[in-house]
């Protein structure tokens, strides 16, 4: 397949195949190709569905046939991080305790996909239960970055990005619990989008920590996030804590332009260990945007610095809570034992990997008697606070402007200490705290050719803000592409 | 911050994981490096601030009393690692009295 057809993206694409201009069938068989040729040495999928995206794929091109509209993503390839359930295919969460589980149904994120005419390519590698930032902790085998095959594509959403950046799938879904699509996004040169929390229902996606996670798309424009968002996004009777909103009209703002609008730089986010190669991308993109119209101002998140401590007692306590349903009983592993309690200890303790062996114990800790005060409820208060910070910095500004990552992709490795990989999220986790938009976008390079994400930061629901900005970053920065693959059949 | 090796094993049981004496040694020092970390919590001023128990403030839905269509039985335990007679089958959960 020509590489053209595999950056051509999601709305082109979806154009062209409405148009019959290509098939769906041909599509998904070119992206399958592609697959097969180079998801070996990159390992961005957990598992490929050839015989169920083709016929999806002949089913759009009947409906096409027959003066159908199979609707905004019509034939268009994508790839789902695999902690998101797709019913049918084989859905592990990066996880050997869920070895081989095919679920009985389709998460709501990936059935309105479907309804839109995408078809599902296959699972995307990920760390095990979105639980690490480097696609490392994965429990089957790790996910490279297309940039430099010796360096981590981030995480946990690795696969997503890195199928995106080397042209596997014409976008994707990942979650995000404290970075996991932002992150990795700028890793790859991709875009990553983290919606509001409550934006898109959590339906089908297996929890991590429940007051953080959500699902979003990566993609390699800030339209094809906007389309893909707008094709997800929405209340979901089944999820109770999706917002009873309708789905945003995005697109309309990719052309909007920045005039006026006022950008923050939280002076916090330009402190301590930041690379210089991305701080200085970084204030670039903040003059590409004062080039094309918008003001530019320094504003503080004073609590900025407890946002990772408190991210690691609230996230581990709630997936220890909701990892309590791996025990062996209704799906996945079961470990011996004679009885009940010794199997369920057996069937964990096989299942699981490490860093979610020390998530568990964290959070486990956290909850225990006499523990909660003093770790949950000191880290909700905290967690007001971070919101407090953003909600008066956007009385000053509409959108704030920041570093996604305190350096460019990592080399395999280079964090072998837990903590240390922990810190590589500094910048992400604040917005899950907050339950705010948060959307990373490419703004060039280091020297040595490694991309660099901006992440834009904004109020609740109003990811429209951040598709008008980012828009204009991508204007200014325009898009690059992994030679080995931009170049391969 | 410092964790004895009993404390993790405590843990450990409470979190049902039957781990390995090196798993419990290295969890040991792993723990304490991040829960050390994370006592930088106590500077932060929090008195009389409501803890945040959700990112975006909403009144509990409820929905219209209907029975709606679920899992099949058949379905549910297709993916069992044990199933009998309809349902998920475990090992003893009391001990046999000897």
């Amino acid at each position: 397949m020509s590489a053209e057809l595999a950056y051509a993206g999601a709305a082109e694409l979806a154009r062209r195949v409405r148009a019959r201009e290509v098939s769906a069938v041909e599509l998904t068989d070119a992206f399958l190709a592609r697959i097969d040729a180079h998801d070996g040495a990159l390992g961005a999928y957990l598992a490929v569905d050839h015989e169920g995206a083709r016929n999806r794929a002949l089913i759009v091109d009947a409906m096409i046939a027959a003066g159908q509209d199979p609707g905004p993503l019509a034939g268009v390839p994508v790839g789902v991080k695999d902690v998101i359930v797709t019913e049918g295919l084989v859905t592990t969460a990066a996880s050997r305790i869920l070895d081989g589980w095919v679920p009985p149904y389709d998460a709501t994120a990936v059935a309105r996909l479907r309804a839109a005419g995408a078809i599902v390519l296959g699972k995307l590698n990920c760390d095990e239960f979105a639980m690490g930032s480097s696609n490392e902790r994965s429990g089957y085998r790790p996910c490279q970055n297309p940039w430099d095959l010796g360096r981590v594509p981030g995480g946990s959403s690795g696969g997503s990005a890195a199928a995106v950046a080397a042209g596997l799938a014409a976008a994707t879904l990942g979650t995000d619990t404290g970075g996991s699509i932002r992150q990795p996004a700028a890793f790859c040169g991709v875009v990553g989008l983290k919606p509001t929390y409550g934006r898109v229902s959590r339906w089908g996606a297996i929890a991590f920590a429940s007051s953080l996670d959500q699902i979003g798309p990566l993609a390699g424009s800030v339209e094809d996030c906007a389309l893909l968002l707008e094709v997800i996004a929405g209340a979901d009777p089944r999820d109770a804590t999706s917002i009873d909103q309708p789905a945003p009209s995005l697109r309309p703002a990719l052309t909007a332009g920045v005039a006026g609008l006022k950008v923050g730089l939280p002076r916090e986010y330009f402190e301590g260990a930041l690379d210089p190669e991305v701080a200085a991308a970084v204030r670039a993109a903040g003059d590409a945007l004062v080039t094309a119209g918008a003001e530019l101002r320094e504003v503080t998140l004073p609590h900025t610095r407890f946002a990772l401590p408190a991210y690691y007692v609230v996230a581990p306590a709630e997936a220890a809570s909701n990892l309590a349903r791996y025990d062996g009983v209704r799906f996945g592993h079961r470990g011996g034992g004679r009885e009940l309690a010794e199997m369920y200890a057996t069937t964990r303790a096989e299942g699981f990997g490490p860093e979610v062996k020390r998530r568990i114990m964290i959070g486990t800790y956290a909850l225990r008697a006499g523990h909660y005060e003093a770790y949950y409820r000191k880290a909700q208060q905290v967690r007001a606070l971070i919101k407090r910070d953003f909600d008066q910095a956007f009385e000053e500004v509409d959108v704030l402007l920041t570093p996604t990552t305190p350096t460019a992709a990592f080399a395999r490795g280079e964090k072998a200490a837990p903590l240390d990989m922990y810190l590589a999220d500094v910048f992400t986790l604040a917005c899950n705290l907050a339950g705010i938009p948060g959307l990373a976008v490419p703004v060039g390079a280091t020297a040595s050719g490694l991309p660099i994400g901006a992440q834009l930061l904004g109020r609740a629901l109003d990811e429209v803000t951040l598709v008008r900005a980012g828009a204009e970053l991508e204007r200014a920065f325009g898009t690059r592409r992994p030679p080995a693959y931009e170049g391969a059949a | 911050m410092v964790l004895t090796r009993e404390e993790v094993a405590e843990i450990a049981q409470l979190a049902r994981l039957a781990l390995r004496d090196d798993e419990l040694d290295a969890l040991r020092g792993e723990l304490a490096v991040i829960l050390e970390h994370v006592e930088v919590l106590g500077q932060a001023d929090t008195i009389g601030v409501e803890p945040m128990t959700h990112a975006v403030p909403t009144a509990l839905r409820l929905r219209a009393d209907q029975v709606e269509p679920s899992l099949p039985v058949a379905v549910a335990l297709a993916d069992a690692p044990a199933a009998r007679d309809g349902c998920f089958e475990v090992p003893a959960i009391i001990k046999a009295a000897t």
